[in-house]
């Protein structure tokens, strides 16, 4: 299976580089390292994919890429520019919505320009807001939505400044696989509308092989880069791919690599390796509805 | 650019608007539940509970002939409530300046170092004990001092208040400005966010709750200090009225006054209750 929309990345210009970044943390027993050596090049308007066990240092690496982190050693360059503190081209999506629980929606969106010290764009973030199904909900406060909208929001929120790089730090870990299933095809239509530059974190490696052009396999603490997978499925994708047996495949071929760069006896956990039965795309506007699946 | 074939790329699924979104969801509830909220028989269940109550003690205190320097009948408390308020006005008048001069004092002071010391925990550790003990100490402990050293006149007792209110808007402040969520940190930063909005846009509001909770507890306080220290000596406030009317047994008189610090002690309640509803309602 090949994608014809999709030009192998290694074609297109780098946008976003990270070089040799290591990451040690001075604890009261001793540094603890918690990523080494990662480098990886994220072609512009690729979607990429980092997955690896808990406490890897996934989160760690992506808030360095964000430059809220400062790295040990290495260096991330977005455009040939390092990276050193947050960037007006980079945008954030973090764990569990993340918004402001005494602002409402549009108070919530409108943060980063009020921090800019810009008029909001409104025009763009009424778009957006419609986009993710969103609307009428602006006076809303995040306690009086379900998690999936919260989490359309931050989305929202992230895209409002249009940055060209997305960094997204395991959006939807929280959510329930239903509700995950809906965002992870919201994303992958925005992404394909938007064709932003994504830098995806997760654990969960059936979502990872549903969003991603590539996916970098973390190993355990200390996080290093293990191995590369092309994804190879054309866009757009649906949930009826993850019942297929290639990704089933793909999906345990990661897990299998996962294994070797971790301690055997730490990883006895079998999640991650079901593919999704879902048989339909549903789409995305009925958020909020729980699902008793636990495939991770 | 980008959003602009954002925008003409966006597929229909969007356009199912949500319904509602006009409200803000917030339900009313307990002390300032709106008027429609109250149904006829609650007001009147609550009448009648008040009417049956001090009607009993008029009742009671006229049968069993009470005498009035024990417990005077609630029909003279209330004439002279009435009737002798110019007298106590002006004492009101008095005690009101020392608890606001006092408070806006001790509270800013409070609340200041409160987001300040925060920022700083080694400050934090070396400042803590001394407020504990302000704290702890009961300030009417001081007012004779205070009193020979400022003599009789309002800056004793507003210098009290303030000691009494401010750490106690500080600690509970302190409390909420303590409270730092480092993600909600890190999104403000991402947006290239200075320490300064970080503190007004995040840990501020972060805190509020906690603020209105000190800045209660530290009006309170604060009433209790003033009227404390009229008692001590001076010849104003309501606090001298008490000591004068009881050493002179005139007792409606003193209860009437009793009855004025209870309303002022409820006003202050109320007026923290609204603050909280309307700026930490989040929390809830």
């Amino acid at each position: 299976m090949s994608s014809t929309e999709d030009p192998a990345a290694k074609d297109r210009p780098a946008k976003l580089v990270v070089t040799g970044a290591t990451k040690t943390y001075q604890t009261n027993s001793g540094p603890l390292h918690a990523v080494a050596d990662f480098s990886m090049s994220i072609a512009d308007g690729e979607f990429a994919c980092i997955v690896g066990p808990s406490g890897c240092g996934k989160t760690t690496l992506l808030w360095s890429i964000a430059g809220l982190h400062s790295l040990t050693s290495g260096r991330v360059t977005l455009d040939g520019e390092e990276i050193t503190e947050p960037h007006s081209q980079i945008g954030m999506v973090f764990q569990e919505a993340n918004l402001l629980p005494w602002r409402n929606l549009d108070k919530n969106i409108e943060l980063p320009f009020e921090i800019k010290r810009q008029k909001p764009d409104r025009e763009r973030i009424n778009k957006l807001i419609d986009r993710v199904g969103l609307a009428g909900f602006g006076n809303k406060f995040p306690r009086e939505l379900s998690g999936g909208m919260q989490q359309r929001a931050a989305i929202v929120r992230a895209l409002s400044f249009n940055p060209s790089v997305l960094l997204m730090d395991e959006p939807f870990g929280a959510l329930d696989a239903f509700t995950r299933d809906e965002m992870n095809l919201l994303v992958e239509e925005i992404w394909l509308e938007t064709r932003k530059t994504i830098l995806f974190v997760t654990h969960n490696i059936t979502e990872a092989v549903f969003l991603s052009d590539r996916v970098f396999v973390m190993s355990a603490r200390p996080g290093r880069l293990a191995k590369i997978f092309d994804i190879p499925f054309p866009r757009p994708r649906t949930l009826d791919l993850l019942a297929t047996k290639e990704v089933f495949d793909l999906v345990n071929e990661i897990k299998a690599e996962i294994q070797i760069g971790a301690t055997p006896a730490n990883h006895t956990s079998t999640e991650n390796v079901q593919p999704a039965s879902s048989p339909s795309r549903t789409p995305p506007s009925e958020p909020g509805q729980s699902g008793d699946r636990t495939n991770g | 650019m980008v959003d602009k074939h954002l925008g003409d790329k966006i597929p229909e699924f969007g356009a199912k608007k949500p319904a509602g979104g006009n409200s803000s969801g917030l339900a009313p509830s307990g002390l300032t539940s709106g008027p429609g909220a109250r149904s006829f028989w609650e007001i009147f269940a609550i009448i009648m509970v008040a009417v049956v109550i001090i009607g009993s003690a008029e009742a009671y205190i006229r049968f069993f002939e009470v005498p009035q320097y024990v417990m005077p009948p609630p029909s003279s408390i209330a004439y002279a409530l009435v009737a002798d308020f110019d007298l106590i006005a002006p004492h009101l008048g008095f005690t009101l300046i020392e608890l606001f001069v006092g408070y806006a004092f001790g509270a800013s002071i409070g609340l200041m170092l409160a987001a300040v010391i925060t920022q700083f925990p080694f400050a934090e550790k070396i400042i803590a004990p001394y407020v504990l003990m302000l704290v702890t100490t009961p300030m009417l402990a001081l007012v004779p001092l205070l009193i020979l050293r400022f003599g009789f006149g309002l800056e004793p007792r507003i210098i009290a208040v303030a000691l009494a209110s401010g750490p106690m808007v500080m600690i509970n402040s302190a409390t909420g400005f303590r409270r730092t969520d480092l993600a909600k940190i890190a999104l403000a930063r991402s947006f290239g966010a200075t320490t300064f909005q970080i503190f007004t846009k995040i840990r501020f509001p972060m805190a509020m709750p906690m603020i209105v909770v000190g800045l209660m507890i530290g009006a309170i306080f604060g009433l209790l200090t003033a009227v404390g220290a009229e008692m001590v000596g001076g010849g104003f406030g309501l606090g001298n009225r008490l000591t004068t009317y009881s050493a002179t047994l005139q007792m409606p008189r003193f209860f009437a006054v009793i009855l004025i610090l209870s309303t002022l002690g409820i006003l202050i309640y109320v007026t923290f209750y609204l603050i909280g509803k309307k700026w930490a309602s989040w929390e809830s």
